[in-house]
């Protein structure tokens, strides 16, 4: 399903808990150009939520989030 | 549109308040909040030198501290105790991917979070301003209420 978007930059997050896999995410999309895609991935079970308050507040778009097992996919366009 | 203002008073120095100080002025600084912290009183551990690694957890008083076994209160005050509890709770902390206080001290100053250390109770308790990291200010309560005046979000911690 994710194979339509194309990603500039990938972030593992993975074993990162609270407030980590936003601080990298912040630090990531800085270094992208606007309207780049930056995908994450997470294992914090709190970052779906924080990811979509951080993306909401930073005026940047969550393109697609995909769960796995135990995993969390963000894709990221940068916007701001 | 101007970034929101967020202050925090970080006046504890045990290594669990450490963390929501930290915590919430990292991510505010990552969703482009302006941040300052004001340390006093015991919250001034925290940014002095070398010390962010070193603060501890007391088992004392807290009937919420997770022990491998319940501990009594009078056990928890035997010699070695704070030791043992800080190191499982670091050690807790470690294993669940939690930065260090020392890691968000490093993020906080990276991510332009202001530190200012309260002038009165330096001088009370004989802390001197080389004591702590640099990029601190000094500063009394007049400083942090012109800040909190106009921020959305001001905690007492």
């Amino acid at each position: 399903m994710s194979a339509d978007i194309k990603v500039d930059q990938v972030l593992d997050a993975k074993g990162m808990s609270c407030p980590l896999p936003i601080l990298k995410t912040k630090k990531a999309v800085e270094a992208l150009s606007r309207d780049q895609v930056l995908k994450v991935e997470t294992t914090d079970p709190g970052s779906k939520n924080d990811m979509a308050a951080w993306a909401k507040r930073t005026g940047n778009e969550i393109v697609k989030v995909e769960e796995g097992s135990g995993t969390f996919t963000f894709f990221i366009k940068k916007t701001a | 549109m101007a970034n929101k203002k967020m202050t925090i008073i970080a006046s504890k120095g045990s290594l669990d308040m450490a963390y929501p100080p930290l915590i919430l002025a990292t991510t505010a600084a990552a969703m482009d909040v302006d941040v300052t912290i004001f340390f006093t009183f015991f919250g001034l551990d925290i940014i002095k030198k070398g010390n962010a690694d070193k603060l501890k957890i007391s088992p004392i008083g807290n009937p919420a501290m997770p022990m491998p076994i319940p501990i009594p209160t009078l056990v928890g005050s035997l010699p070695g105790m704070e030791a043992m509890a800080t190191a499982m709770m670091k050690s807790m902390f470690n294993k669940h991917g939690v930065a260090t206080i020392g890691q968000l001290l490093q993020l906080a100053q990276e991510s332009g979070v202001k530190m200012i250390a309260c002038q009165m109770t330096m001088d009370v308790m004989g802390v001197k301003q080389s004591d702590m990291i640099d990029g601190v200010e000094f500063a009394g309560a007049a400083a942090w209420l012109d800040v909190a005046a106009d921020a959305q979000i001001n905690l007492f911690i």
